[in-house]
């Protein structure tokens, strides 16, 4: 067992911290107090592959493993947790899907420009009444020839009205359940097709998160993603991944957190002292930093598995859990190091902590991920 | 067209150590980056490969460690690494870095060299203009703008109080300015591919047809350094905040005071 990361890895990270510190740094409080999706940044990240991190080099992808990736959505993260999310959403819950069950055909079309970020991706599973029941599905395609028609409203879609292509779930056979789920690849220019309103959100409020709606919504029979009944495989397996982008984008909200607050209790003077100087900030802090490298180990753990084609839903889940909760109780314990300050918007840790509290419900709440951890420790 | 880039490795902080016996930097422990000038002079080489094609090739002397800079203009884009290494090499002054540089670009070939202007440890700004005069080419220095075509180059060169634009053939070498360029990250594909790539150390035995055993090493350098010692800080300012008038009349009286005036 080795706990050191590659030299490769060391690099990778030194990038991503670099391209974090200057590119996505300077834009968190504006994207957030606007409300606006970054655009600009987007084609960046595009520029310098962090759009199709583990996606092989053969379908334009850069390449590197899911261990990258996560180290990269962490080192984003840290200073823009809206960015973090649209690299995950993007990477592991549209690029992902189409690489692990597309054919040769949708690699070709729908890989490679996902993976160069020419185009952005985004998942629709989510609906009115099928959010942790996510069986419960009530968009419908129907095969009439050549194509399929959609008929259904998706909510909470993450980079929603940025992206260019879906990965949509809808009943090909409502009388088998979830076995009658299919998965389906979407364009924006679909007829058919529309982004409806957009969520007004506490946290995370540069990413776009609106519905989209489908009326007689035409989609080739050859988008049609895996077979037939396969949709909610495709989904839960989906997930399983993203959770390590979430779990990454958590650690990185936490590990942000501390480190703002590092400078800050180190400036700050009460009472004749630099507040850091007080047994209280250092216990804080200590514990915040153990819990926050237990996040990131369990984080990396998952990916290495991942990497190793060896089974991590498990893991994922342990990781996604852990890192959420700590992210919601870190950043909320370093605002209070911060005190009056913090619950300005002058300072990021008002940010964060909002940004935080989503990693604790999407992609599966915590509930979600304590049902797949009791049931892989067959506790039934 | 063939490229070369010389970098060198610096340390990140002001917290440089010195060994007292030979004035030399001690390296270990301290972070290190690559020279703002010579980042400047990858981007450089870079751009004239994206807009008229040409390979790059990247070289610094340095120890074993020097690795990591290498990996990091791989990265970027460059296409091939040398580490220049040897014990033989140890403790160089300018004169026998710019010797030992000169002889591995001979031993690679080249149509343009490009190097930082000066490197923030010794800030001498005399490696670049020594290897051309090793090599007896032409050299522009300052580089603030570069235009590169296939058949020659024009170089806006900086000076104090003005500019001069200048054309040259190649071969030639140039000596880059930070405010070049704003130069790229690494990318993803880039890290990958930094690993995957191999990079050539060259050692004395590889360079001796090239350069001769009297111009390296500290025993290759003609500089002494008699003594290195810290800068003893200045006195404390006296700060007064008052109108612009009042401030010129205290400056004036400063000034006569010292008898500047």
């Amino acid at each position: 067992m080795d706990f050191n990361l590659s030299k490769r890895h060391l690099l990778m990270r030194d990038l991503c911290t670099k391209f974090a510190g200057a590119e996505v740094k300077p834009l968190a409080a504006e994207v957030d107090e606007q409300e606006r999706f970054p655009h600009e940044t987007v084609e960046k990240l595009a520029r310098y592959g962090l759009l199709g991190i583990p996606i092989p080099v053969e379908y334009s992808g850069a390449g590197a493993d899911n261990l990258a990736y996560a180290m990269a959505v962490e080192e984003i993260s840290k200073v823009c947790a809206t960015t973090g999310v649209i690299v995950s959403a993007h990477t592991s819950l549209c690029a992902a899907p189409v690489f692990e069950n597309g054919t040769e055909a949708q690699k070709e079309k729908y890989l490679r420009k996902l993976a160069m970020g020419e185009w952005l991706g985004a998942f629709g599973l989510t609906e009115a009444g099928a959010g942790t029941d996510a069986a419960g599905q009530q968009t419908t395609a129907v095969l009439d020839g050549d194509n399929y028609i959609l008929n259904g409203t998706k909510l909470f879609i993450t980079n929603a009205d940025a992206a260019h292509v879906y990965i949509i779930i809808a009943m090909t056979d409502k009388m088998k359940g979830t076995r009658g789920c299919s998965a389906f690849i979407v364009e924006k220019d679909f007829a058919g097709f529309s982004v409806g309103k957009k969520e007004k959100k506490m946290g995370i409020r540069g990413s776009a998160t609106c519905e989209l709606i489908m009326r007689d919504c035409i989609v080739p029979k050859e988008n049609l993603l895996g077979k037939e009944g396969q949709g909610f495989k495709i989904a839960m397996q989906t997930l399983d991944g993203g959770r390590i982008g979430i779990a990454a984008q958590a650690l990185g909200v936490a590990q942000g957190a501390i480190d703002i607050t590092v400078n800050y209790v180190k400036e700050r003077v009460q009472f004749g002292k630099r507040i850091s100087q007080f047994q209280n900030t250092q216990f804080e802090l200590a514990d915040m930093q153990t819990t926050v490298d237990a996040a990131r180990l369990l984080t990396y753990r998952a990916a290495f598995f991942k990497d190793r084609s060896e089974p991590y839903a498990n893991y994922a889940a342990m990781a996604k859990l852990f890192a959420s909760e700590a992210a919601s109780d870190i950043t909320r314990r370093c605002l209070q190091l911060h005190g009056g300050y913090g619950y300005t918007r002058e300072y990021a840790i008002e940010r964060m902590m909002r940004d935080a509290k989503i990693t604790e419900i999407y992609e599966g709440t915590s509930e979600v991920q304590k049902m797949v951890i009791a049931s892989h420790m067959k506790v039934n | 067209m063939k490229i070369i880039v010389c970098i060198k490795q610096v340390p990140n902080t002001n917290e440089v150590r010195l060994n007292q016996e030979t004035g030399t930097l001690m390296r270990e422990g301290v972070p290190s980056i690559i020279n703002p000038d010579d980042l400047a002079g990858i981007e450089a080489a870079l751009l004239i490969k994206d807009n008229v094609g040409a390979h790059v090739s990247v070289m610094t002397m340095g120890p074993p460690q020097a690795d990591i800079a290498l990996r990091e203009a791989l990265a970027m884009g460059c296409d091939e690494a040398y580490l220049i290494s040897d014990r033989a090499f140890a403790g160089a002054d300018t004169w026998a870095t710019s010797s030992t540089l000169a002889g591995a670009a001979k031993l690679l070939g080249f149509d343009l060299i490009i190097t930082g202007r000066q490197a923030i440890d010794g800030d001498t700004a005399q490696v670049g203009p020594q290897m051309a005069e090793h090599l007896r080419i032409p050299v522009i220095s300052y580089a603030e703008e570069i235009n590169a075509t296939r058949d020659n180059i024009t170089v806006k060169r900086q000076y104090e109080d003005r500019y001069q634009r200048i054309q040259a053939n190649y071969p030639l070498l140039i000596t880059a300015l930070s405010e070049l360029n704003e130069p790229r990250y690494m990318s993803v594909g880039g890290v990958v591919n930094a690993y995957e790539k191999e990079i050539r150390t060259l050692t004395y035995e590889d360079l001796k047809a090239y350069v001769s055993q009297e111009n390296i090493g500290l025993k290759g350098s003609p500089t002494r350094v008699k003594k290195s010692f810290t800068k003893q800080p200045k006195g404390k300012g006296e700060l007064h905040q008052v109108s612009d008038d009042e401030s010129v009349s205290i400056i004036i009286q400063k000034l006569k005071e010292h008898h500047i005036l």
